[in-house]
């Protein structure tokens, strides 16, 4: 039997505003398999996001849904998980949005390993505004902000993730269709902050731009590049250059944020127990 | 027995006054000259418990506070210029969704950085205009360490009312002085919530505006689901950008204040019956206006107080009946030049209009506001 | 209006004085039932520069928070002295340590003196308990509160384990002021 996302997808909502090509409807598809996959209820689940395209997904999904203001999706994620820790709270966004404007409340709900689960859609360009390059644009790049190509280095999200102190952190790429909802279920259900990078394609303003042919090509590039980490333990570093390893990067129990207040509450409303 | 009673600094007592309310999230971000309110809130939220969160900006204690009032609860932020600017962006993230909370802004000098430790009157028109677009504000401005108590009870219930982001705007000296501060009984004190949701969850929606210009708010997590944005949207919460839609949304927003102004409006009149002149003033400066008009009093001269306690949505209208009563109206202000406008477009040149104004870090005195009452007349 | 009573605590941060304002307006208001308005200076530095406390006393509600015309005020240190003696009403009162305060301020006004920092060393043990030897001494001098209600103040402060050295302090520094001022 087929899968069916429409009992997931807010009637009338659809068609997105997603090119053809783009890789965020793969993502999207992948989370809501991974929702169900959860057996998540709609009504306790919040899918929370910043600005641009990737953040238009809310919108779509029959959820408690915010679109929020450019990179702030984390921190208001972090006040809603707080408010109601039982609920399941889901983060969706771009890289722009997650790592430059929002940046440094990506690194703060990682390091507070509060139990967000943080589905970020890597497509390497500030696609909503016409392509200028984000943090995550490859050096020597061209956006229609490099246009003699890009002389910034990158950020590296899952690097920053687990270096911020995420507590769960794995990549892939949109190609992989099926690893997506694989790694964003692991990533619901474990208890601490949970960073799915999802290396994604923008044909209209990343392709165009950096000799990309077609989708196929740019899907093709991720396929090839793409290296599960189980693999890579056994390869050479000449093997891995220009690789990026795919599958759960980091995985670690720590103790999470909101069980860490509610022992908190308890030992101030309870001083004499322990 | 007797009440309980205490000496409080106006910071304290504006996190009591909260607590006093129902607020049951704090979300902040330390800043001078009003960090006491974060460590008060931190010891007694968890005591009833409530959640405080230390965020890692002014930005994302902002957000922290809507996110957790979409859950909700009632929240409260505290912060001081610099931080005031940098929320002004989310300012208009919880007009727009409608989301009731509450930031305090104890006024500093500036801009920018300004004087930390100084106090200053000198946000009375960002907490109106600061965040961009056109919108509604509510903002409340005690004198007193009681009065920031009460007016901090006062301000979640117009938040809650009203569905939006109300400030309380202190200065550095009435937010650090102690007074003794008389804690009022459960009950004493009117205290609102939100108004839920009068249908089933498969009709709500949360901007519907047949319920009113302030439609009901139902929390997220309970048994109603639905989205927010901060585009131009819907009754149903979706973007739109429908010429008619956008602007109906738009009008019910500022609407929703405007017709509710005189509801909204608090002030105090001081000697007002038979003055002659009317000195027009708030927050630390209508303490010194009101030494001053004792003081003129008794050398004859008939001079009153208007104090605003309310200063957005502004007394216009009585405001306006004042400039018609007396000679003069002088405004002190720690600023150059602020309420003077609201009371200027008020008066419609009806009297003599003065402003007096101190940016140094000290108060104005009663001499500085008598020497410009006489001036004037 | 009824009359203002002001009283001023300086010397350099971290020397207890805006506690001493606390303490005596609780007195004033707390305890005896009066209105009581205390404020400070606030400065960047948590320790050292100078330091004041001011507290207003009436029996009528409080307006203008700040000093206008100081009735009494205590220096510990010589640059508080210089700085703050400045609005000393005529025939205020001007309480100074006698060990760091060597310039006397000039003026219109009285000056006392007597070495309230060496008096919690050497006499009660503590130096930290200084700022509790002036408010004795401040309460001696101006008579604003009753003695005992300061005390009660002053107690209701302190943890248990340090009750018996802030009410020697306090007493101690009372009656040095009560002594001086025979």
């Amino acid at each position: 039997m087929t899968f069916d996302y429409e009992k997931y997808i807010r009637p009338g909502k659809l068609p997105h505003i997603w090119c053809p090509g783009c890789g965020h409807g793969i993502v999207m598809k992948g989370l809501i398999r991974a929702i169900d996959k959860c057996g998540l209820q709609k009504n306790r689940t919040a899918i929370v996001s910043g600005i641009g395209c990737a953040s238009r997904l809310p919108g779509y999904v029959d959820f408690n849904t915010v679109h929020t203001a450019h990179g702030r999706a984390a921190a208001f994620a972090t006040g809603m998980k707080m408010a109601d820790p039982d609920m399941t709270v889901i983060c969706t966004g771009g890289d722009g949005d997650g790592v430059a404007i929002g940046g440094n409340h990506f690194i703060h709900a990682c390091r507070r390993n509060i139990d967000l689960t943080y589905v970020i859609m890597n497509n390497h360009i500030y696609g909503m505004t016409g392509g200028q390059f984000s943090p995550c644009t490859p050096t020597d790049a061209f956006a229609s902000t490099t246009p003699y190509g890009n002389p910034d280095p990158i950020f590296d999200i899952s690097k920053l993730a687990i270096g911020a102190g995420a507590t769960f952190v794995a990549r892939t790429t949109a190609y992989h269709a099926t690893q997506i909802d694989k790694l964003i279920t692991e990533g619901i259900k474990h208890k601490g902050m949970a960073v799915i990078e999802v290396l994604d394609c923008c044909p209209t303003s990343y392709g165009r731009r950096n000799k990309f042919r077609s989708v196929v090509e740019m899907m093709k590039q991720h396929k090839d590049i793409a290296v599960p980490v189980t693999a890579a333990a056994k390869m050479s570093e000449e093997q891995l250059a220009g690789k990026i390893l795919t599958g759960v990067l980091h995985k670690e129990n720590k103790p999470e944020y909101c069980e860490q207040y509610a022992k908190l509450i308890n030992k101030v409303q309870n001083p004499t127990s322990k | 027995m007797a009440k309980k009673s205490a000496l409080l600094q106006g910071n304290e007592a504006c996190a009591h006054g909260a607590i006093y309310a129902g607020c049951t999230f704090f979300g902040g971000y330390p800043i001078t000259p009003s960090s006491e309110i974060a460590e008060v809130m931190s010891k007694l939220l968890p005591k009833v418990g409530g959640k405080f969160i230390q965020m890692e900006d002014e930005i994302g204690a902002m957000a922290a506070i809507i996110g957790a009032s979409l859950c909700g609860h009632k929240v409260l932020d505290a912060t001081s210029g610099p931080g005031m600017s940098l929320k002004q962006e989310l300012m208009g993230y919880a007009c727009i969704a409608e989301v009731p909370c509450v930031i305090v802004n104890v006024m500093r000098g500036g801009p920018s950085t300004g004087m930390p430790t100084g106090p200053s009157q000198s946000d009375v028109m960002q907490a109106k205009w600061g965040t961009h677009g056109d919108h509604a504000a509510i903002a409340v401005a005690p004198a007193s360490c009681q009065e920031i108590f009460s007016e901090t009870v006062r301000a979640f219930n117009l938040a809650e009312t009203y569905r939006m982001p109300v400030q309380i705007l202190v200065d550095e000296i009435i937010a650090h002085m102690r007074e003794k501060i008389v804690f009022p009984e459960p009950g004493e004190l009117e205290v609102v919530s939100r108004r839920k949701p009068e249908v089933g969850p498969d009709q709500y929606k949360p901007f519907d505006p047949s319920f009113g210009d302030v439609p009901p708010l139902a929390a997220m997590g309970s048994d109603y689901r639905f989205h927010v944005t901060g585009l131009n949207k819907a009754p149903d919460g979706f973007p739109t950008t429908k010429a008619e839609l956008v602007d109906a949304e738009e009008r019910r927003q500022i609407r929703k204040v405007n017709d509710h102004a005189a509801a909204i409006e608090k002030n105090e009149e001081y000697l007002m019956d038979d003055a002659e002149v009317a000195i027009v003033a708030f927050g630390i400066s209508s303490r010194s206006a009101r030494m001053a008009v004792d003081i003129l009093r008794g050398e004859g001269v008939k001079a009153g107080l208007f104090r605003p306690i309310t200063i957005w949505p502004f007394p216009e209208k009585r405001v306006a009946e004042i400039g018609r009563q007396v000679k003069a109206i002088v405004v002190p202000e720690m600023n150059l030049g602020q309420l003077i406008h609201a009371v200027e477009r008020s008066t419609k040149g009806s009297c003599i209009l003065d402003g007096v104004g101190r940016v140094d870090g000290e108060p104005l005195t009663p001499d500085q506001i008598m020497d410009k009452v006489k001036e004037v007349l | 209006m009824a009359e203002r009573y002001e009283i001023r605590f300086s010397g350099a941060g971290g020397q207890g004085l805006i506690t001493a304002g606390i303490i005596l307006a609780e007195a004033a208001s707390i305890v005896e039932g009066k209105n009581a308005v205390q404020s400070q200076s606030y400065g960047p530095e948590a320790r050292g520069g100078a330091s004041k406390s001011e507290v207003i006393i009436s029996d009528a509600p409080i307006d203008y928070p700040k000093a206008t015309q100081v009735n009494a005020c205590l220096a510990l240190t010589q640059e508080a002295a210089d700085k703050y003696s400045v609005g000393i009403k005529p025939d205020g009162l001007l309480l100074l340590d006698s060990d760091l305060v060597k310039n006397i301020p000039q003026g219109d006004f009285k000056v006392y003196q007597f070495p309230i920092i060496r008096t919690a060393k050497e006499d009660i043990g503590r130096e930290i308990v200084a700022n509790v030897v002036a408010l004795g001494a401040m309460v001696a001098l101006t008579d604003i509160v009753s003695y005992e209600a300061c005390e009660q103040a002053v107690l209701s402060r302190v943890p248990p384990a340090f009750k018996e050295l802030n009410q020697k302090a306090y007493e101690t520094g009372f009656k040095k002021m009560k002594e001086l001022m025979k």
